[in-house]
């Protein structure tokens, strides 16, 4: 359109079309490119179906759900849910689990891709940076399911390793994965392991950008290769760094829930329940369907807003952002 | 003169720290890994008293013949690869379906649809509405739950519209066009053959989640029947269900826990291997398709 305009004086057919209104411009437009529309018809139906479909159905959060009567017939209840969720001896737990396990992560887990990252593009010998990154990216591969059973495995109270080992040294045997106190340890160093290497590779596809003639500016100057990392490296991939602190703080009260719930036990439950897990089990396993809409809106909702917030402060601060 | 041997100095120490660290790492992240083999074919006993820390110890394949004998972990086999084969075919129609005309700058409403599409990365209705409706089109214990609901991942349909919008000239389009070649010959003649490596990242990242999620398969398949791989693993590997394996009954008590242990290291490989197989070759493929995701951010 923009061309359109600024090319309208310098030739016929061009003012031709200028006499036509906008909207039959945009008319033809779509018309000579139905098969286009043709084609997004079905990934569209999708989206409409499987993702405002559920959002649609979010007003059971409000309604006493009623499977019978359907999203739409279903009596309105306004607040009740939510109330019931905030006054309940649970919700303090839920939410601090949810906040400590993510505040945990982004503290701990977030920064160590960067740091490998930094490590990767000071490894001198091409041979052992490819190892280093091929190996780091393997655990990425493996299933939560695998992942959460070589835990198990591992920490097993007999015959874990991690316990022979405590064992050998005339230590007790721990059963850590039945310990309320060892679970966020447990799930955060697991999730490092496992994610490091691939989280890595986006800064290191930074790093590789980064232009060479500023290393050699700060070697002139003479900064050790630590400062060129503090003053080079790190400056030159902050903004990919903001964008990626904002996606992760976009999934803020989400924390992996599908491997905690393969890590919780009845003894853990304490630190493991998170509110997530706990609108798996009142919603799909005890069938109370507006009650853990109502939750799962909650959390949603909090998403949403730090992810807004988030975005807001860096394009202030930062200069850079989502959108 | 000293500042300059000072700073050689400097950099060689700093050389040796990274390579330590290096190593460190590699060791870190490799053991479990070979553990976790090593285990899987050492004797069990020697396995949980400690003596087998790296190599295998006291090498036998029994834990894998047990494993082939159960037909649980066949059938979960047999239905992971086909909701993985069906579920891939699906997810790169629809990615491409979606991709394409997305990448079409002279698409009347590209925006609006750009805009519905990405939004449901940052807010959507979450898991008992998305039950709800996936429920009332029937599709809960069928192999429909599988494929369909998890059809478009956003994140990919934005990297694929990515590559076509910065891989695939323009010009080359728009003379197409004016050749009198229709959008949908465009997409199969032109930019489909020319967008390999894309197709390439997209089947991987699609096939690898497929073969490796739980979740779906948890919430909406009730008949075991159905139950992939990794539902399997789950039962096997946490829940404690060692049904099939009565075969180890002609051991006595204690042999039967102890090969119980060892069925669970070589499941671990088993899962695992079929990914991991492929890995060294799609590697480059991988890293390349996490690359151009991130130009858009």
């Amino acid at each position: 359109m923009a061309t359109f305009k600024s090319d309208a004086s310098h030739s016929d057919i061009e003012l031709r079309k200028k006499t036509v209104p906008r909207s039959k411009v945009i008319l033809k437009q779509v018309i000579k490119r139905y098969d286009l529309y043709l084609m997004l018809l079905l990934p569209l139906l999708w989206y409409i179906i499987f993702q405002y479909g559920p959002m649609y159905g979010l007003q059971i959060a409000f309604k006493d759900f009623n499977p019978a009567l359907g999203f739409m017939g279903s009596d309105w209840v306004g607040f009740e849910h939510f109330e019931r969720f905030f006054s309940s001896y649970y919700f303090g737990r839920l939410l601090w689990n949810t906040f400590s396990i993510s505040v945990l992560s982004l503290v701990i887990a977030f920064p160590i891709p960067i740091m490998l990252a930094l490590l990767i593009n000071e490894i001198r010998s091409t041979a052992l940076k490819k190892w280093v990154q091929n190996v780091t990216y393997i655990p990425h591969f493996i299933s939560v399911v695998v992942i959460v059973g070589m835990l198990s495995l591992f920490l097993d109270p007999d015959s874990g390793f991690v316990n022979v080992l405590l064992q050998s040294f005339g230590k007790d045997s721990i059963a850590f994965l039945e310990k309320p106190e060892w679970f966020k340890t447990i799930f955060i160093g697991s999730n490092i392991w496992q994610s490091m290497g691939w989280q890595s590779i986006i800064y290191v596809a930074a790093l590789s950008g980064i232009d060479p003639q500023l290393y050699e500016a700060a070697k002139i100057d003479g900064a050790t290769r630590f400062q060129r990392i503090i003053h080079v490296s790190l400056p030159g991939i902050f903004p990919i760094i903001i964008i990626l602190l904002i996606l992760d703080i976009g999934q803020f009260m989400n924390v992996g829930f599908e491997k905690i719930l393969l890590m919780q036990n009845s003894l853990n439950l304490e630190s493991s329940e998170v509110i997530q897990t706990f609108v798996y089990k009142n919603g799909i396993l005890n069938g109370d369907f507006s009650y853990s809409s109502a939750i799962g809106l909650f959390n949603s909702i909090i998403n949403f807003i730090l992810l807004v917030l988030v975005n807001h402060f860096a394009r202030k601060k930062a200069e850079t952002s989502l959108w | 003169m000293t500042s300059r041997t000072k700073g050689i100095s400097d950099g060689k120490v700093f050389d040796f720290l990274v390579g330590v660290m290096s190593f460190i790492i590699l060791a870190v992240v490799l053991y479990p890994l070979i553990f976790v083999v090593s285990a899987s074919f050492s004797d069990p006993s020697r396995v949980m008293n400690g003596e087998m820390w790296l190599l295998p110890k006291g090498f036998t394949v029994d834990a894998y013949t047990e494993i082939f004998k159960n037909s649980d972990i066949w059938n979960g086999y047999k239905n992971t690869f086909i909701y993985t084969t069906l579920g891939t075919f699906i997810n790169i129609i629809l990615s491409t379906l979606a991709a394409y005309p997305l990448s079409r700058r002279d698409l009347p409403g590209r925006n609006i649809f750009m805009f519905l599409i990405t939004f449901t990365m940052f807010f959507h209705g979450g898991l008992i509405p998305t039950f709800l409706v996936v429920q009332d089109l029937g599709m809960v214990d069928t192999i429909w739950a599988m494929v369909i609901p998890n059809a478009i991942a956003t994140y990919n349909l934005i990297v694929m519209r990515t590559y076509f919008q910065t891989s695939i000239p323009w010009e080359l389009q728009e003379s197409a066009m004016i050749d009198g070649c229709s959008n949908i010959k465009l997409l199969f003649k032109i930019i489909l053959p020319l967008s390999k490596p894309i197709i390439a990242v997209m089947v991987l990242f699609y096939a690898v989640g497929h073969w490796n999620a739980f979740f779906n398969a948890l919430i909406y398949l009730r008949d075991d029947q159905l139950y992939p791989l990794q539902l399997i693993l789950r039962e096997i590997l946490l829940v404690n269900q060692l049904s099939g394996t009565e075969s180890a009954g002609m051991f006595g008590m204690d042999e039967k826990i102890l090969l119980g242990e060892s069925i669970k290291y070589a499941l671990v490989v088993v899962a695992s291997v079929p990914v991991l197989i492929m890995y060294p070759f799609v590697q480059k493929h991988f890293v390349k398709g996490v690359m151009i995701g991130s130009i858009k951010g």
